[in-house]
């Protein structure tokens, strides 16, 4: 697949297959799959369910393995990482955005912002400031101490972004971000995603079926049976 | 990397139900083990207290408590006479014979119940032997007189047994005219009269011991040579202290055994518990599982935070357990000593030692019952943990 994207590659596969077993049955999701995401682009996935669209996202942010071909993102061949050194991988480079929004539920929004933190060297005070600032950033600072419960769908889901972005990773992976939102919801979570992308350099990976989600896309590339049949170039929005 | 203690106290209380029955099965575990241990505990304090550690005993040869032992007025009075034995400020030995017997007494309120209960002949002047067990209440007794003196834990529990009753022993009957306080040793539990008035009435000819006081119990073992080398002694001395606390050691091992072999019944189902919460926490969090590990949480991070849990959970139940134990602290209760057979009354006696054993009990349990479902949630793959949740 050409590299429809401007600037170097942050992303890239090369003759990626992925077949998951059921039982005995072995079952093809993606065949022979090549693909470049240049750093700073914003990609929408687009296809049926069964496509293979979040099993390409879940390749590229680490949290699965191709069975052939091989996948780097940030410069880190995937395929040669074992369990710890993805999970450090994954910490490092990758913030993630979900359906769900995935927060803990017993936890403060503070908290769960402040979760990826955990794993760096910072101390108490830095963590509090990064959490303070993207909590800022997403317009949620006088929502810090309210428990996930307590938060409309929207108002989760930017915790959640706030959370993917605290630790500054380089690549975001959104699988269906505004799929349990009303439309007024699902477009602020567009726009700060968009803002994301285009005032703090982030590359998005965004896995949807919404067809106004995918227009905020640079690049929006629809999968079939684990194969790309289109590309779709758009103009910077 | 830890993930943060509150997520696991919060996860407890949000799941506070399930919670409480778990914790309440720990407790009722920890319960019991303290209260096994209190109760051995309390057995072999009151024998360990029981005499002192410059007093010798002497036995017949052979003879492995004072029931079993006869010793002659001969052989006593050779005895005495060693130079290992102290003497009093009237130059005489500090040494006297006592004579055992054991009578079946009713048990107060219960006219069905009744007990072995040891029955001591001795000097009039025992307390010269014995400073540390005074008078309670009363006076002392008077020699050849068919009176006798009570332990203080003898009188409520038994018929005849108070201040100014009458027991009947012997063929004769008694009069109680004094209470003796033994510091809540074993001789609490016993009844004493005057040896000379005893050993008739209970058709007795020789002695069952002899105690005496050593000028040096270091010199014991000097004695024990000379009443070895003497042919016409059968005797063998050993600290009194020390008598006592070997008559302690083999029901308070059975205390123990029969107290652990519950405990350890009850403590596989109550691990089921732990085991049974902790799967199900693992199950109904699944996404959250997922979340942690996509966000880079290494596995190990997810089964200490479990198994953190786990202890946590059983932690609460041993506290419980322990404060459940706590009120029995003190609460009087008697059984049969199978080396004298008699009635030995004691006390429950949870000491710091034995609930830091429960509370250990506890973080036991919780990791035997946190292990597995901890081990399962953080060997989940992150994609599979994804679609689960």
């Amino acid at each position: 697949m050409e590299n429809l994207a401007a600037g170097p590659p942050i992303i890239t596969l090369r003759g990626v297959s992925k077949t998951y077993r059921r039982d005995t049955i072995a079952v093809p999701v993606l065949a022979a799959l090549d693909l470049d995401v240049a750093a700073g682009e914003f990609l929408a996935l687009m296809g049926p369910s069964g496509s293979g669209k979040s099993t390409i996202l879940n390749l590229v942010s680490g949290i699965d393995t191709p069975t052939a071909g091989r996948v780097v993102v940030a410069g880190v061949d995937l395929g040669g990482l074992d369990n710890a050194a993805l999970a450090a991988f994954r910490a490092r480079h990758v913030g993630f955005i979900f359906q769900s929004y995935n927060l803990i539920p017993v936890l403060t929004a503070f908290q769960n912002v402040e979760l990826p933190l955990l794993l760096t060297a910072l101390d108490r005070r830095e963590r509090r400031q990064h959490v303070l600032d993207v909590l800022e950033v997403v317009g949620l600072n006088d929502r810090s101490d309210h428990f996930p419960r307590q938060l409309s769908g929207g108002q989760e889901q930017r915790v959640a972004i706030a959370r993917a972005i605290v630790s500054d990773p380089s690549l975001l992976v959104a699988d269906e971000p505004t799929g349990d939102l009303d439309a007024a919801s699902a477009a602020e979570i567009l726009d700060l995603i968009g803002r994301l992308n285009r005032e703090f350099g982030k590359t998005v990976v965004m896995v949807t079926h919404d067809p106004r989600a995918a227009e905020r896309a640079h690049r929006v590339l629809h999968l079939d049976k684990g194969v790309l049949v289109e590309a779709v170039r758009r103009e910077q929005p | 990397m830890r993930l943060p203690l509150q997520y696991n106290l919060r996860n407890l209380v949000v799941r506070r139900t399930m919670t409480l029955m778990t914790a309440g099965g720990i407790a009722l575990v920890v319960a019991v083990l303290v209260l096994t241990l209190a109760l051995a505990h309390g057995f072999s304090a009151t024998l360990v207290a029981t005499g002192r550690a410059d007093n010798a005993i002497v036995l017949r040869g052979g003879a492995t408590s004072e029931m079993m032992s006869s010793l002659s007025r001969d052989s006593a009075r050779i005895v005495a006479a060693d130079p290992a034995v102290a003497r009093g400020p009237d130059g005489e030995p500090l040494a006297q014979p006592e004579m055992v017997v054991l009578v079946n007494l009713l048990r107060r309120g219960d006219p069905d119940a009744s007990s072995n209960v040891s029955v001591r002949g001795v000097d009039p002047q025992v307390f010269a032997l014995r400073p540390d067990i005074r008078l309670r209440e009363g006076r002392m007794l008077r020699p050849g007189m068919d009176e006798v003196l009570v332990g203080r834990k003898l009188d409520r529990r038994f018929e005849g047994c108070g201040l100014g009753e009458t027991l009947h022993m012997g063929g004769r009957d008694w009069r109680v005219v004094g209470t003796f306080d033994a510091g809540g040793s074993g001789f609490d539990s016993e009844i004493w009269g005057d040896r000379e008035a005893f050993l008739p009435a209970f058709d007795r000819v020789e002695y069952s011991s002899l105690t005496l006081r050593l000028t040096d119990p270091a010199r014991l073992a000097d004695l024990l040579a000379r009443l070895e080398a003497d042919p016409r002694v059968r005797a063998e001395p050993q600290i009194e202290r020390e008598y006592y606390r070997l008559q302690s050691q083999q029901l308070a091992g059975v205390i123990r055994a029969l107290g652990l072999f519950l405990v350890v019944v009850m403590a596989a189902g109550a691990v089921f518990g732990a085991l049974n919460t902790m799967y199900a926490a693992v199950g109904s969090r699944s996404r959250e599982i997922a979340t942690l590990l996509a966000l880079g949480f290494p596995p190990r991070s997810i089964l200490a935070s479990f198994l953190v849990e786990s202890v946590l959970l059983c932690l609460i139940g041993g506290v419980l357990g322990c404060l459940l134990a706590l009120p029995v602290h003190g609460v009087s209760t008697g059984t049969t000593n199978w080396a004298s057979f008699s009635e030995v009354a004691f006390e429950f006696r949870i000491s710091p030692g034995i609930l830091a054993i429960g509370l250990l009990a506890s973080v036991v349990l919780g990791l035997v019952g946190g292990y597995f479902p901890a081990r399962a949630a953080a060997r989940r793959t992150v994609s599979e943990a994804l679609r689960a949740g």
